[in-house]
């Protein structure tokens, strides 16, 4: 891929659990970690959403997280990117026909780029990411 | 509240979403300065209704939904519903399969141990160290991935045994593993024992005595770190552990006395990293000829579990402790009734007198040193004020609401 200048600026990734099973935390976090290292690219879990730029979404909404879901949302600076990890929070998964789902994700709140696995690998979350920064680009008309 | 105008006891709420917390769950903390006067928690946070959606599966399809009760426990949940069915429907599951299973439950040990040190790190601010674990522990990933095929939930146990066979190409992979775990360990031993801060900050922190762990039900090496000398393992030997030789645990062993505290627990669980290896080791030079399944056609399983009456337990000595699945199958094609107890649930109540007049900055650690699992343990039965309930669908989105006006306030 080349560089441009989207990548002047760091891109900074939070994290929301909505219900998951922690298969897709645990390769959220493995894919921070020094195999996959993507902090080289100035990549980073926060703590806040305030600090921003991508949400990960994992799990599949669950009755109790949808309204945290919405605030958390709201909490976040424009331009705003939503990644919508593992097959649970894009259409349900293996949990598809609980009565305690009030998901997918995108029909809580707008996804943006979805990777599909249970759990995605750590490849296919870095590729998610990227493919969040070209549109995050597009977005802000940054000029390749 | 704090509200009402008194400085002492405040209210301090961490959760549901917090950036030390991987998982929802709430707190309400009475504080007094900086120290912690009395605890309260809220999980359920994520109660996805899954012996819900079981109840209305087969057994087959059961055992790969209770893979995704929990990603980081895969093996044992799946394991313990298997044992379960296995007992009701009478199925003899062959030797190895038994070694397989085994083999890759102690793989699960070492990759989850190896995951919470990262993470009890972390907790501490100690970020290297946290790099640094998660660095070696992608090396069991890659085993538990040439075996099964997925690095986390990997769908390998079925009902009368496993979905493949560990070829003998695949033995050098686990070897070489093995031989590198075992060179690493003492480095890490290292690393966490004889660090200073690491002392300073996990000795006598978040203590829970002997007593308090034998009445607060606590299992595994929660447990095992307040001195209680019990392991699913070496008690009541499930799979092929009657023929191993395991034994728990215990910190008195390898530090001379038990303290019951944070750092006793990194003990337990650094040397079952040592021991799982040992298992697995013992598991390869052991390891019985044979079918590594009952029954290969899932159609066939299911026709006998669909005969099949009765109940049964499955209890499996999970990462976390004691994990337990009670199933009752009345001769239908889902079974008439599913619980599931996970570990995490023995243990969580043990946060209420490990957190009592610990400090603030110490929360963190505390809470993760019993290494919670919401997932696994968000069910259906609440316990609260000692009462058991039962929430309706309707009840948990009054208590939703309720929460969410709560917060707004």
């Amino acid at each position: 891929m080349k560089l441009n200048s989207a990548f002047n600026r760091s891109l900074w990734v939070y994290h929301f659990n909505s219900g998951s099973c922690n298969g897709c935390e645990i390769e959220i976090v493995a894919t921070i970690t020094p195999r996959y290292d993507p902090e080289r690219f100035g990549i980073k879990l926060v703590g806040s959403p305030r600090h921003a730029d991508v949400m990960l979404v994992t799990g599949p909404v669950v009755h109790k997280m949808k309204d945290r879901l919405l605030r958390v949302y709201s909490q976040m600076p424009d331009p705003k990117l939503v990644m919508c990890i593992g097959a649970c929070g894009i259409s349900g998964g293996v949990f598809y026909d609980s009565y305690n789902l009030d998901g997918p994700v995108d029909e809580v709140i707008p996804v943006d780029v979805y990777v599909p696995g249970c759990p995605p690998r750590p490849e296919a979350i870095v590729h998610g990411v990227v493919t969040a920064l070209a549109k995050l680009e597009r977005l802000q008309g940054v000029k390749a | 509240m704090a509200s009402d105008g008194k400085k002492a006891p405040y209210t301090l709420q961490i959760g549901p979403i917090h950036p030390s917390l991987k998982e929802p769950v709430m707190f309400t903390f009475e504080m007094d300065g900086e120290q912690v006067r009395s605890v309260d928690f809220a999980p359920g946070q994520t109660h996805r209704g899954i012996e819900w959606m079981g109840m209305r599966r087969n057994p087959v399809q059961i055992v790969h939904l209770t893979d995704r009760i929990c990603g980081i426990c895969g093996i044992v949940h799946t394991l313990a519903f298997s044992l379960a069915v296995e007992q009701i429907a009478e199925i003899q599951v062959p030797e190895r399969a038994d070694y397989i299973r085994v083999i890759l439950h102690e793989f699960e040990r070492i990759q989850s141990h190896l995951l919470w040190a990262g993470v009890a790190a972390h907790e501490l601010g100690f970020d290297s160290l946290l790099h640094l674990t998660w660095r070696v522990r992608e090396q069991a990933m890659d085993v538990i991935e040439n075996l099964t095929g997925n690095r986390v939930n990997y769908g390998i146990v079925q009902v009368g045994g496993v979905r493949r066979d560990i070829v003998p190409e695949q033995y050098k992979i686990i070897e070489d593993c093995l031989s590198t775990y075992e060179g690493l360990l003492t480095k890490l031993l290292n690393l966490f024992l004889d660090d200073t801060t690491i002392a300073m900050r996990c000795r006598d922190t978040g203590v829970l005595t002997r007593k308090e762990a034998i009445e607060l039900c606590t299992v595994g090496p929660t447990s095992r770190a307040s001195g209680v000398n019990m392991d699913l393992r070496q008690d009541y030997p499930y799979a092929a552990y009657g023929d191993l030789d395991v034994r728990a645990v215990l910190p008195e062993p390898h530090m001379g006395e038990t303290h019951g505290d944070v750092y006793d627990r990194i003990v337990v669980r650094l040397f079952e990293v040592g021991q799982s290896c040992q298992i697995i080791r013992q598991c390869l030079s052991e390891m019985p000829s044979g079918p590594y399944t009952a029954e290969e056609k899932p159609a066939k399983i299911l026709a006998i579990c669909k005969k099949a009456t009765g109940e049964a337990i499955g209890r499996v000595e999970a990462p976390r402790g004691e994990c337990l699945h009670y199933v009752r199958m009345d001769g239908k094609e889902s079974p008439t009734s599913w619980k599931v107890k996970a570990s995490s649930y023995s243990n969580l109540m043990s946060w209420i007198p490990m957190l009592k007049d610990e400090q603030i900055a110490d929360i963190p650690i505390i809470v993760a040193s019993i290494d919670p699992c919401l997932s696994c343990t968000d069910r259906v039965a609440i316990v609260r004020n000692g009462e058991k309930s039962i929430l309706t669908k309707e009840d948990l989105t009054r208590l939703s609401v309720e929460k969410t006006r709560r917060l707004q306030r």
